[in-house]
């Protein structure tokens, strides 16, 4: 019996070993070949790691090249759409948590219908739309866009998060006086703090990596997120593929940064409502 | 409303107050996706029976089911639909059992957990068009070391490229996709599972059920509706995500790779025929609707038994 459950906890380990070398081993490609001199790219294209490695694609990436504006417009869109939604989704959540009414399931419906919507079918009507408000080629525009196409998940999200807190809270407030809306101000809303974490991330590495939209509504760098940045080190005449890498390896960071502090909170937080199903 | 008048009926202002609480707590957010999403649709819809050229200013007429009838001729549509079915089924299962055995790895408690959770939910937080370059890149024999693996382990005879290799191009977006999705289903997974009771299964493992026992009856009873609205949305995101695609093989080798929607964004971005492309764009919007349906209503019919 022992040297079976140590067997199984044997076997266990290495399937997790294996699970961590298959999410990272893409990763770690990515970062092998931005420290790759040039000269090497293709003479050591399959070696674990170059003979010689070298920061000049960074260096070149982040003192010479417009990369640094493209991450501040894409910090800037990520950041505003977050905000946005993870206030307008809380606000949403909370209705389709708490409120029995008549409209309900026609928004939830709504909701669900808009994720099989093919995009690409709103980029020329979205384009015709927002031209004439002068929000093409402008990082507001690409703030309403992305925070409409993620507005319908997120609420799904901040109501599994509601779901999991009990009602008697806030009625307790309201028998002492309280309206509603400020019981789900200071009382609700302090505890979904989890919820709004994991909406925060989980919106910010969508609209962070956003590319079909970015590229239609942007044209010129001053407005150009860095998914559409990083295509111009593939429309120039050559590839550069080290400073390309060196400019995706940057563009990771932030996004994954996010997600690392939040997963934990997204897994509880879908736990409290994954009750309903 | 018509209710028989009540003595202590609260008075109308309040009433009216009461009843429209939840809309103002839902209207910022449907405002919003109506503007930015329904409208545009709409107006999307209208494409589809209109001819809209984008670089031709005598463009715009109406020309009625021209372009359903186009479409029911076109062979590379049926192509792209059959590649649609086989990309998104081989997909969705792939990223499903993985993310499944991966949630059930990681519910068990062990030194470490909280590190490995974020290493291995990393994947979801790259971007989708980095990730298709960079497993572009691991297929190339030149500067990836597939190939050689594969070759070394006997798959292949010389490392080549599989993305030029028609019989084996699709299996490279689909790799790179379920390197990206397995965390999607795992996190999800994960959180119901740890919603599952623990007594539930020392009652069982008292009663005598084995592992395998407790897995058919406790686990997956409870983990079914998960599952099915899981299940259910990544299948229409998958089916309508094409970065991976476009930036992987951009539909080829001979269109062995096309699937409906890169063949939209190929009639819309490389023709500028955006009338054509939304009549695609619709008739794949009605595919997936009876599609969820179905779902939905399977959904229903396991709530009702269960």
């Amino acid at each position: 019996m022992r040297t079976r459950s140590l067997l199984l906890t044997g076997a266990h380990r290495l399937a997790i070993l294996a699970y961590v070398v298959f999410a990272l081993f893409p990763l770690f490609w990515l970062l092998k070949v931005s420290v790759t001199p040039n000269d090497l790219l293709y003479s050591e294209g399959v070696r674990m790691w170059p003979s010689r490695m070298t920061f000049e694609h960074f260096n070149f990436v982040i003192a010479h090249s417009a990369f640094p504006t493209f991450f501040k417009n894409s910090l800037i869109v990520a950041g505003a759409t977050a905000v946005v939604v993870t206030i307008l989704a809380s606000l949403s959540g909370y209705a389709l948590s708490r409120f029995s009414f008549r409209a309900k399931y026609w928004i939830v419906a709504l909701m669900l219908i808009t994720q099989m919507f093919p995009l690409v079918m709103l980029v020329a009507p979205i384009f015709k739309m927002l031209s004439p408000l002068g929000l093409t080629n402008s990082l507001t525009g690409l703030v309403i866009v992305y925070s409409a196409f993620n507005v319908p998940f997120a609420t799904f999200l901040m109501q599994s998060f509601f779901d999991g807190i009990p009602k008697d809270l806030e009625e307790a407030a309201m028998i002492d006086g309280a309206t509603q809306f400020v019981a789900f101000r200071q009382i609700i809303l302090p505890l979904t703090l989890p919820g709004i974490a994991a909406t925060l991330g989980f919106v910010f590495t969508a609209a962070w990596s956003e590319l079909l939209f970015a590229l239609m509504l942007i044209s010129g760098n001053d407005a150009a997120t860095f998914p559409v940045g990083l295509l111009t080190f593939v429309s120039k005449f050559s590839v550069d593929f080290g400073q390309m890498m060196a400019a995706g390896v940057l563009a990771l960071i932030p996004a994954c940064l996010f997600f690392l502090l939040i997963q934990r909170y997204l897994v509880q937080g879908l736990t409290a409502g994954a009750v309903k199903g | 409303m018509h209710q028989p008048i009540k003595k202590h009926r609260p008075p109308l202002k309040k009433r009216l107050a009461d009843a429209s609480e939840p809309y103002l707590y839902s209207a910022p957010a449907l405002i919003l996706i109506v503007a930015v999403m329904l409208v545009p649709l709409v107006v999307g819809i209208s494409y589809a029976f209109r001819d809209i050229q984008l670089l031709n200013p005598f463009s715009g007429g109406f020309v009625g089911l021209d372009h359903f009838r186009a479409l029911g001729q076109d062979e590379a549509f049926y192509g792209a639909l059959r590649n649609t079915l086989w990309w998104t089924g081989a997909s969705v299962f792939l990223q499903f059992t993985f993310g499944l055995i991966l949630a059930l790895l990681l519910d068990k408690p062990f030194y470490g957990r909280g590190l490995v959770q974020a290493l291995v939910f990393l994947p979801w937080a790259v971007p989708s068009f980095l990730a298709g370059l960079n497993w572009a890149w691991l297929f190339n024999p030149v500067i990836g070391p597939l190939p050689h693996w594969f070759t070394a382990l006997g798959l292949m005879d010389e490392p080549h490229n599989i993305l030029s290799d028609p019989h084996l191009a699709m299996w490279g977006p689909i790799a790179a996709n379920v390197w990206w999705g397995i965390p999607f289903f795992a996190i999800t997974l994960l959180a119901a599972l740890q919603a599952i009771p623990r007594d539930l299964y020392e009652a069982a493992s008292i009663d005598g059920a084995g592992p395998v026992q407790r897995f058919m009856s406790i686990t997956l009873p409870f983990l079914a509706p998960t599952i099915a609205i899981t299940v259910l949305l990544r299948t229409v995101w998958i089916s309508n995500f094409a970065d991976l695609i476009v930036v992987m093989t951009n539909g080829g080798p001979a269109d062995r790779t096309q699937i409906v929607a890169s063949y939209i964004f190929t009639q819309a971005f490389k023709r500028l025929d955006f009338g054509y492309a939304s009549a695609i764009a619709l008739v794949l919007l009605a595919l997936l609707l009876v599609y969820s349906m179905l779902i939905v209503l399977l959904r229903q019919t396991m709530l009702n038994k269960g």
